[in-house]
């Protein structure tokens, strides 16, 4: 094979800043996407384990749409039709004035689709806690709000660390996607570092590095933090 | 104090509790008995609403728990339940699962709370416990200050489901002698257990359930001393057998 290697090119001008402008939009992306899901999926999640029918299949019908969907699929869904589907002028002020629109529709995407996958998880959290706790909290006049604030949710979202932490692993993977609808974020960069220089194997390498590095990161963070809220003499939650 | 009126209850086509009448005087105590499945619990959990029930009425110091306009978490706030798990909140330690309930629901201040927890863990022998997370109790110990906990609220009424069921035998006792020292201090407790014992101590009144009837409420004398049904009777040479 005939390649001349130049690790060079990732530290010349303007190639570095590419890669560290590609770097910074694809935090953006996934920490922006990643409070949307978290919020949203925290309340789909809580709604699918509430008393009220109304509420839980709302919650289904969210979580079922946006999990089976391919997330490719969704992603041109948003960018290329749902402009079209909206009242004229309201389409038109999407397609015109809507401030970073490629940016904005990459984190509504990833974000909302990331939202059913937490939903998922906070309802097995709450589900895994059972009857008992709910029932000891409204015996003593909590109100059903109340037991969810005090009760359930601190002891779920313990249980559900590791796979919160793997989600928002999957999203910042994910958005990588977001190049197809032309956010330059790592991935891209790194391909237009190539057809710039040729030098494919030292761009990807760079961004693969750097996809590794925040993920070591991340998960280093949140064993750190999953000691922290360990509760004193629990072996395991969510038996019982 | 409390007062059930033919009270049924049916899970779709399966009726659990059939047109059951009782009360609760003031003071009294009252042990519940009868197989497994005949609808002990799901009997007490209607007195302070966490079972709805279909037909019949239930008074708790004079408030229908079954009114759709009856605010239940206030009537709960003063009916104490302890249940056969424990259900103490393990994210927080014995003195926070004390005063939680206080807080939230009595808007009492942190102080106050703080001083009723002290008292209370003292009552059932676990102050040197205070600080510790409920993992780190035995269940004897978890289920007094499941009853420390519900005494903090000032309740009218108790009412146990199966309180020492969980329990390893050297550990029923403990929590027992808690609950005698309640029947005696003048407590009004409605006590679902199969603890004879604790029925011939301090029981006014025995009620017998089967397959979501009451089939025998007499006082403690008549349901010991003297013939009953045929169904207590086996249900009797069974328990106390062991
Ligand atoms: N959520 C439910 N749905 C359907 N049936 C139920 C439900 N909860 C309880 N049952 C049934 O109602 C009946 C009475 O249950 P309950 O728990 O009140 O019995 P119990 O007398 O307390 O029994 P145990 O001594 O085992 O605790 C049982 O046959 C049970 O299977
Ligand atoms: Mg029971």
């Amino acid at each position: 094979m005939n390649y001349n290697w130049d690790w060079g090119v990732l530290i010349r001008e303007p190639y570095f800043e590419w890669l560290v402008s590609g770097f910074l939009w694809t935090i953006s992306v996934s920490v922006a996407a990643w409070i949307l899901a978290f919020s949203l999926g925290s309340v789909v999640g809580i709604a699918r384990t509430t008393n009220s029918k109304l509420l839980r299949g709302i919650g289904t019908c969210y979580v079922e749409t946006f999990r089976n969907i391919p997330l490719l699929v969704q992603m041109f869904l948003w960018y290329f039709v749902f402009p079209e589907l909206l009242p004229e002028d309201a389409g038109m002020w999407v397609k015109r004035e809507l401030p970073m629109p490629e940016f904005t529709t990459a984190v509504v995407c990833l974000g909302l689709y990331t939202a059913s996958r937490v939903a998922e998880q906070v309802r097995a959290g709450i589900e895994a806690i059972g009857q008992g706790q709910r029932n000891a909290g409204l015996a003593m006049g909590l109100t059903p709000a109340q037991v969810y604030r005090y009760v359930l949710l601190p002891v779920s979202y313990r249980i559900i660390v590791p796979p919160l932490t793997s989600e928002f692993l999957t999203i910042f993977k994910n958005s990588s996607l977001a190049l197809t609808i032309g956010v330059l974020e790592t991935t891209a960069q790194a391909r237009q570092i190539e057809e710039y220089t040729f030098q494919g194997f030292e761009a990807f390498t760079a961004a693969t590095l750097l996809y590794i590095i925040v993920t070591s990161t991340v998960m280093l963070l949140m064993k750190l933090i999953e000691g922290r809220l360990r509760i004193p003499g629990m072996i395991s939650l969510g038996a019982k | 104090m409390i007062e059930l009126k033919n009270v049924s209850k049916w899970y779709d086509e399966f009726q659990v509790l059939n047109d059951c009448s009782t009360q609760v005087a003031k003071g009294e105590v009252v042990v519940v008995c009868g197989p497994s499945g005949s609808g002990k619990s799901t009997l007490i959990k209607c007195v302070n609403g966490l079972e709805a029930f279909q037909k019949g009425e239930i008074y708790v110091d004079g408030t229908s728990v079954g009114d759709a306009g009856t605010n239940l978490p206030q009537l709960r706030s003063h009916i104490g339940m302890v249940f056969q798990n424990f259900e103490l909140f393990p994210h927080i330690s014995v003195t926070e699962n004390i005063k939680l309930a206080q807080l939230k629901v009595l808007g009492r201040s942190d102080d106050e709370s703080q001083q009723n927890a002290a008292r209370l863990l003292e009552r059932v022998g676990l102050s040197d416990q205070a600080d510790k997370h409920p993992a780190q109790l035995s269940g004897g110990q978890q289920q007094r200050v499941a009853i420390a906990r519900a005494l903090a609220m000032d309740p009218v009424a108790m009412l146990f489901d199966e309180p020492t069921s969980a329990l390893d035998p050297e550990m029923i006792n403990e929590v027992l002698d808690v609950m005698v020292e309640l029947a005696t201090d003048g407590m009004t407790m409605m006590v679902v257990t199969h603890e004879m014992g604790f029925a011939r101590r301090v029981a006014d009144r025995v009620i017998f359930m089967d397959e979501g009837r009451i089939e025998e409420d007499c006082s403690k004398e008549e349901f010991f001393n003297s013939e009953r049904g045929e169904r207590a009777q086996i249900f009797l040479s069974k328990i106390l057998e062991h």
